[in-house]
């Protein structure tokens, strides 16, 4: 692998005493999927979102297709994607709505036949005309993820996507994952408090622990690393550690 | 400055005003009640004081004048407080959507909002009493457009504050206009304020506005200095808000509250 479309280079964030990102250095290669694990506040979802430019970072620096996110931010954001269980849609409009808006600000030039798919692609046919303050949980996870695909992304960065989903509407959103990405060549960023799901998505992990990267490798590496049986495992030991 | 994403957010807000109540009655049911209760006071007043006609063309005139640049106000901040309660911030601000596009599609939704609400009062002022606000002339436009330049300056100033401190300063999207209310001199002239009060009140746009509305209504004439101090004074002020409100944007990046507003 010697093609990195994502690379970070000692970033840092800090918000006052508090150091939530510490020197952190990473790459995602072209159709690689990177996995982002930790305990709650080891600053996961903080790396997402200075790599979305969202927050800005204290130090280091964030290149995406080769290019400086702070520089290109307009470039770069037209072609990444998130959804996360974390974030909503403006609920007095109708799932279509939402997503017509959204192809609109990143600029799609077929909107329709791109909602038509992403609609077919996420089986929400029966919820297109409703009222998004009228959707469950796992339909607002699905309409947000169907909004990141929607604008075909070249990286996608995923924020517990599956948190809230059931398991059969969860397999099928992981199985399309792999597959658009064996096909479209599409890089992500992952998280997930599941496991086995991390093991079945991640080409490799990144496992962040007070803000610092403690362990990166394949799962295989990291579970031999750290002398455990699972993925599980070496999770509950560095967790417990702390 | 992209017409296609500005006209993304745009048409997310009308997709809102569609089936929203609450807007709805921003935009029918307040204004109307305005006109109501101030043209019966304006009559009761009138015919205490023997002068129905000029206490009905000033104080119906300086309301509608008032209420546009109220709604222009709000079409920035209620705007903005859409985006937060809808927790939709994240993905605006994540998407190619520049900060400039943001208040451009802003002030574009402000404008449709004062044209729809003024539409409203005057229709309901000729209704009613018998007003024609055209009977300030042609130079009711430059003055309105004063006007909508003030609502959004202060709405700008209230969007960066809500920004910035989150949902504990949300009220300031209703009630921040009104601090600027006694300094803009809207029912009565600048000379009855005190002294050191007339000196603020004439560094605000709106005053020059509501002053030049009365020496229209008694002389007959328009004054080109007010509506010339409005104009700068307007232009001074929203060019300072809008490098504020960039760099309000830009300190909640960096202390990670656009990411949190709304919690």
């Amino acid at each position: 692998m010697s093609n990195p479309i994502v690379e970070v280079k000692n970033l840092t964030k800090r918000f006052g005493d508090f150091t939530a990102v510490d020197n952190i250095s990473f790459e995602i290669q072209e159709g690689e999927t990177l996995g982002l694990l930790g305990p709650n506040g080891a600053g996961k979802t903080t790396t997402i979102h200075m790599l979305l430019g969202l927050i800005t970072p204290t130090n280091g620096t964030i290149r995406l297709f080769g290019l400086d996110l702070e520089q290109h931010r307009e470039t770069i954001l037209r072609q990444i994607n998130f959804s996360s269980t974390y974030i909503s849609m403006p609920f007095s409009l109708t799932v279509e709505e939402n997503l017509r808006v959204m192809a609109k600000l990143y600029g799609l030039s077929d909107v329709s036949q791109r909602i038509d798919e992403v609609i077919k692609t996420f089986e929400m046919h029966d919820i297109r005309k409703k009222l998004t303050r009228k959707l469950s949980t796992g339909q607002m996870t699905r309409l947000t993820l169907a909004k990141a695909v929607m604008t075909e992304p070249r990286v996608l960065f995923l924020d517990e996507p599956t948190a809230s989903l059931d398991p059969d509407i969860a397999y099928k959103i992981k199985a399309f994952l792999k597959e658009y990405r064996n096909t479209s060549g599409l890089s992500m960023m992952y998280t997930s408090h599941n496991m086995q799901e991390m093991e079945e998505m991640s080409d490799r992990i990144i496992f962040l622990q007070r803000g610092k990267i403690v362990a990166v490798g394949t799962v295989e590496e990291i579970v031999e690393r750290f002398g455990q049986r699972t993925l599980e495992d070496v999770f509950l030991k560095l967790a417990r550690e702390e | 400055m992209n017409i296609g994403r500005i006209w993304a957010l745009i048409t997310r807000h009308l997709y809102l005003y569609q089936r929203s109540f609450a807007r709805m009655l921003e935009v029918f049911y307040w204004p109307l009640v305005d006109l109501v209760v101030w043209g019966f006071i304006t009559i009761y007043l009138a015919r205490e004081g023997n002068s129905l006609h000029g206490a009905v063309v000033f104080f119906l005139g300086a309301l509608i004048l008032w209420d546009v640049l109220f709604r222009a106000q709000q079409g920035i901040a209620i705007s903005f407080l859409e985006e937060m309660w809808a927790r939709n911030l994240m993905n605006l601000f994540a998407s190619p959507l520049t900060v400039g596009e943001y208040l451009v599609a802003s002030m574009t939704m402000s404008i449709l909002k004062v044209l729809v609400v003024s539409a409203v009062m005057v229709s309901m002022a000729w209704l009613f009493y018998a007003y024609d606000i055209f009977l300030l002339g042609v130079s009711l436009i430059p003055f309105m457009v004063n006007l909508v330049m003030v609502g959004w300056t202060i709405g700008i100033l209230t969007t960066s504050i809500i920004m910035r401190f989150g949902q504990q300063a949300e009220v300031l999207a209703w009630g921040m206009v009104f601090l600027f209310q006694p300094i803009s001199c809207v029912f009565y002239p600048m000379e009855v304020l005190p002294g050191w009060l007339q000196t603020i009140a004439w560094a605000n746009p709106a005053t020059h506005v509501f002053e030049g509305m009365r020496t229209i209504l008694l002389q007959g004439t328009v004054p080109w200095n007010n509506l010339l101090w409005s104009c700068l004074l307007n232009i001074g002020y929203l060019l300072v808000m809008i490098a504020w409100f960039h760099h309000t944007f830009n300190v909640c990046k960096d202390r990670g509250l656009l990411v949190r507003v709304g919690e």
